[in-house]
């Protein structure tokens, strides 16, 4: 049984469906990256996935568990086992590093502050940031936010972390520290769905490749079959207008 | 009470009145165009002289921080008292409408010049740098470097503050000049009952006060949007 | 001109002077206090209230806000005696002042409310927090800090603003200052000393404030 299923999952904007009855699996601690142009859904998948955007039609199960999006109870499970991290990391700009890190688990979940702490300061080493826990955000970089943005989605102990072009808004000198980080993450079991442009990046750490366009998947594979064999017209076009640049 | 209203209605909407009311609401509107041109003009000035940083000038720069800081931290009734007990000796028979305007301006240039300062201080330092580099002289400067780019600051703040100032106007009933509120006093004190007396001064000064502040609420969603 | 200033009558009163400070911002505090809880309701029903509510709110702030509060309080105190409703001076001085606040304030709270940030509320939600603790943990600690500054200004503007209390005979700072004129003849220098009061009290207001908003939010506010 995949970990993570979507069934003909659809999603409309106002009269405009910018998500058509997308199917994809994963299993637990698979890779799973997202491409295509942008305005072809992918953001729009992971919104609707965390109950950010409601969906207009289709189904999610989770470990064979159907979730009911417009149930409280069940999105409040759904977001018990799944995280984000989002584009422009959206930290709470009134809380410091620590802070963010560790107001959902001690709040939320009511997990003693203690471990909580000790927890968040092992995150925080991981991402490199332990020696950022008493700033606020606003004082750290793009990519030193996105690190403890990342730190922040791990310290709920997600089964599936979802990446919502996480470098997008970065300096390019910076993206480089926050892929470092994430790669040291595809170890660990975790199931994972990256929306990402970072093309040599996700050829390396994907376990398999889905390409989107215009709300529809195209194509799912291996990375090997979409950048060297896709079999569908469009999902050429994209990578080889890619990799030209 | 209503009756009184209905009964008086009639009396009260007679064109001698609204003829008086009319003109009181002109004496309102003339204080504050007075006022506020006066306070543009000057306020610029202080704001200029504040942002200069020739030694010569220092002394001139300290009594401008001076008046602005104190005139915006006195009530504009504790001001009208102040000119009203300084102009009478010193200039006998300046009129009321004369002591009130003064009062007006004085107000109105302290808060303007502040306005103007921080518009002034939203271009950055190193376009200044560039003009200076370029060998523009300070008035170069600011008509074409600093003015043409802070009246998108300057302007949604002191359209905010014309508005409150029409309001502002009103406390100048208390030397006894005939504006808007002070019509309202004589016409309850000829005996009109005070809800309509009053009531038709707070219309008029809703007349005055909606489409200024309407203007102000779209400049500043039109600015903050550019 | 050969007047002499002879301030020593003025400061034979500056007890009974500094007293009318205190009034003055006693009314400051409850104009405030009182503005608070409706413009908290006031924004509340402009942000998330039906077309109705929505409709209520907007016309009392656009009401209010375009006619002097010298003339509202003027309606209040002489025109409600005609449907048998007698205010004092001070009463309905603070009734027409915290109704006036209640207006400003509503616009106020309402643009803090509106300025959270929609990325930020998105990170809470995914995170798993329900909507008390989204208000709790989110919307409340940014929009205080957000109006915090217009906050302070507005209290400031509101102890100036209360000297017109003055002109209904409430005996605070400016309307003791008319009596001590009156009596000693010396306008100019009680005029001076109580502006100087003025400037002192909303220098310590401004200083305060900005204090303790730097303690609290992290708010650098300006004095000056």
């Amino acid at each position: 049984m995949p970990h993570l299923e979507i069934v003909s999952l659809s999603s409309r904007y106002g009269s405009e469906e910018v998500l058509k009855e997308v199917s994809l699996a994963a299993d637990q601690g698979e890779v799973l990256s997202v491409i295509g142009p942008s305005g072809s859904g992918k953001s729009t998948l992971l919104r609707v996935l965390i109950g950010l955007t409601p969906p207009s039609g289709g189904e999610v199960f989770i470990a064979g568990e159907r979730v009911d999006y417009s149930s409280r109870r069940s999105l409040k499970g759904l977001r018990g086992k799944m995280s984000i991290v989002f584009q422009e990391y959206n930290l709470f700009q009134n809380m410091t590093v620590m802070r963010n890190v560790t107001v959902a688990p001690i709040k939320i979940k009511k997990r003693p502050r203690e471990q909580v702490e000790r927890q968040a300061e092992a995150l925080l080493a991981k991402v490199g940031m332990a020696h950022k826990q008493d700033a606020y955000p606003e004082e750290l970089s793009g990519g030193q936010q996105q690190r403890v943005a990342i730190a922040r989605a791990l310290a709920t102990n997600p089964e599936i972390l979802l990446f919502d072009e996480v470098t997008a808004a970065l300096d390019p000198e910076r993206v480089n520290e926050v892929l470092e980080t994430i790669r040291g993450l595809t170890n660990e079991g975790i199931t994972m769905i990256i929306v990402s442009h970072e093309m040599a990046f996700v050829r390396e750490v994907s376990t398999r490749v889905a390409m989107m366009d215009e709300g529809r998947l195209v194509e799912c594979g291996p990375p090997a079959q979409i950048f060297d064999a896709p079999r569908q017209s469009r999902t050429r076009e994209f990578v080889s207008s890619i990799l030209r640049h | 009470m209503l009756d009184t209203v209905m009964q008086q209605a009639p009396a009260f909407f007679n064109p001698h009145n609204l003829v008086f009311i009319l003109q009181a609401m002109g004496r309102t509107l003339g204080m504050t165009i007075v006022g506020c041109t006066t306070g543009f003009v000057l306020g610029m000035a202080i704001a200029v002289l504040r942002g200069s940083r020739s030694v010569l000038l220092l002394p001139l720069r300290l009594v401008a921080i001076g008046y602005v800081e104190v005139f915006r931290r006195i009530p504009f009734l504790v001001i009208l008292f102040i000119v009203l007990f300084v102009i009478e000796p010193l200039l006998p028979g300046t009129s009321l409408l004369g002591i009130a305007t003064i009062s007006v301006c004085l107000l109105s240039t302290a808060f303007l010049s502040e306005i103007i300062r921080a518009g002034l201080e939203s271009v950055p330092g190193r376009q200044i740098d560039g003009a200076h580099a370029l060998n523009f002289n300070a008035l170069q400067t600011l008509v074409m470097v600093t003015l043409p780019q802070s009246w998108k600051v300057i302007l949604p703040p002191a359209a905010a503050f014309v508005v409150m100032f029409v309001k502002d106007t009103s406390l100048a009933s208390q030397l006894g000049v005939i504006e808007l509120t002070f019509a309202g006093k004589m016409l309850v004190n000829r005996g009109f009952s005070p809800l309509l007396g009053f009531g038709a001064i707070l219309v008029c000064y809703f007349i005055l006060s909606y489409p200024l502040s309407r203007a102000a609420a779209r400049l500043e969603k039109r600015l903050a949007a550019s | 001109m050969d007047y002499t200033f002879q301030f020593s009558e003025v400061f034979a009163e500056l007890p009974y002077l500094l007293g009318g400070a205190v009034v003055t911002l006693e009314i400051a505090f409850i104009s405030f206090w009182g503005g608070a809880v409706i413009g908290l309701g006031g924004a509340l029903a402009k942000v998330y209230g039906g077309p109705a509510l929505k409709k209520t709110a907007s016309t009392y702030v656009t009401a209010l806000t375009n006619t002097p509060a010298l003339v509202q309080i003027f309606l209040l105190y002489y025109a409600l005696p005609d449907a048998g409703i007698l205010l004092g001076s001070m009463t309905a001085v603070l009734i027409g002042l915290v109704l006036n606040a209640g207006a400003y304030l509503t616009e106020i709270i309402r643009a803090g409310i509106v300025s959270v940030r929609p990325s930020e509320m998105d990170a809470g939600v995914t995170l798993g927090m329900s909507r008390l603790q989204l208000v709790r943990y989110v919307m409340l600690p940014h929009t205080a800090k957000t109006i915090y500054a217009p906050l302070s200004n507005f209290f400031v503007w509101l102890v100036l603003g209360s000297s017109l209390a003055a002109l209904f005979g409430v005996e605070e700072l400016t309307g003791r200052a008319i009596n001590v004129s009156t009596a000693n003849l010396r306008s100019i220098e009680t005029f001076a000393v109580v502006a100087v009061i003025y400037v002192v009290l909303t220098v310590m207001a401004s200083a305060s404030l900005a204090l303790a908003g730097r303690l609290m939010f992290r708010v650098r506010a300006k004095v000056f």
